[in-house]
């Protein structure tokens, strides 16, 4: 239990990264999905918000940014997770495959 | 002031953060996955508080867990999802999840264990100075001001857009 450094967050924020990758590509359920992306979002802000530690304010102005953009990714999404369950009435992405022949 | 006891609120968090996250990927039932993805949101702003960006964390508990959190509940609430429950939760992609997960998780190990000559790891940080929401206001306002604007019309138009796809009829 030394110090804790920036690498023991970018560590974690390596894990979170991962977690996410691996839900976003074997969930079947979209809503889970989405919050892997989530996930992943924040695994990126953590890295901002410690290297801003150390080279001053800039990287937490821009996980704010990055806060916004997964605000608007958020309501963009579940409109299209609405809109597709209105029309299949399933919520499973391997049946959404109107585009495939 | 200096903080205290700073290891044992680390490895705390950050085992609750990815113990919660791996339970967003695993559990069946939707409403326990958005539970927990709120556990791992709160557990980062908690990291957050203890990397001197207070604001940040706030943002991070009024905004993820407070709005985006709630957007998620409510469409597990209007889409059935009951049916889905007694389906296969997983496709049958493991192995290339399996083979990014590892791919990723293998570049990320080499990056940081070789790049001690580009990560400053050792460098002891300053304890900030100033108030940190009165010096986030000045940078969004000054410097980022265009990125501010620019942000907005992004939210405007995912609004809209929100709107068009979840509309019966356009």
């Amino acid at each position: 239990m030394g110090e804790i450094t920036t690498l023991h967050y970018l560590v974690v924020a390596a894990a979170l990264l991962i977690i996410g990758t691996i839900g976003v590509l074997t969930r079947r359920n979209v809503v889970i999905i989405l919050m892997s992306i989530e996930l992943i979002l924040n695994a990126v802000n953590l890295n901002l918000v410690a290297f801003s530690r150390l080279y001053g304010l800039h990287g937490q102005v821009f996980s704010i940014f990055v806060i916004t953009d997964a605000a608007a990714e958020a309501a963009v999404g579940l409109g299209i997770i609405i809109a597709f369950f209105r029309n299949k009435e399933t919520v499973n992405v391997d049946e959404a495959d109107l585009l495939k022949w | 002031m200096n903080p205290v006891a700073t290891p044992v609120f680390f490895y705390g968090l950050s085992f609750a953060a990815i113990v919660f996250a791996i339970a967003v990927i695993t559990r069946k039932n939707a409403v326990h996955a958005a539970l927990s993805l709120i556990g791992t949101l709160v557990s980062l702003a908690g990291l957050y508080l203890m990397l001197y960006a207070p604001f940040v964390a706030g943002v991070q508990i009024v905004l993820y867990a407070g709005g985006i959190m709630v957007l998620f509940l409510f469409v597990i609430m209007l889409v059935n999802l009951d049916q889905n429950i007694r389906e296969i939760q997983f496709n049958k992609q493991w192995l290339v999840g399996l083979i990014a997960a590892l791919s990723l998780g293998g570049l990320l190990l080499f990056v940081i264990r070789q790049g001690h000559a580009i990560f400053p790891i050792n460098e002891q940080a300053a304890l900030p100075e100033g108030v940190n929401t009165q010096q986030i206001g000045i940078a969004l306002y000054g410097q980022y001001m265009l990125p501010f604007e620019i942000a907005s019309l992004l939210l405007l138009v995912a609004i809209v857009g929100a709107v068009v796809m979840a509309k019966k009829r356009i």
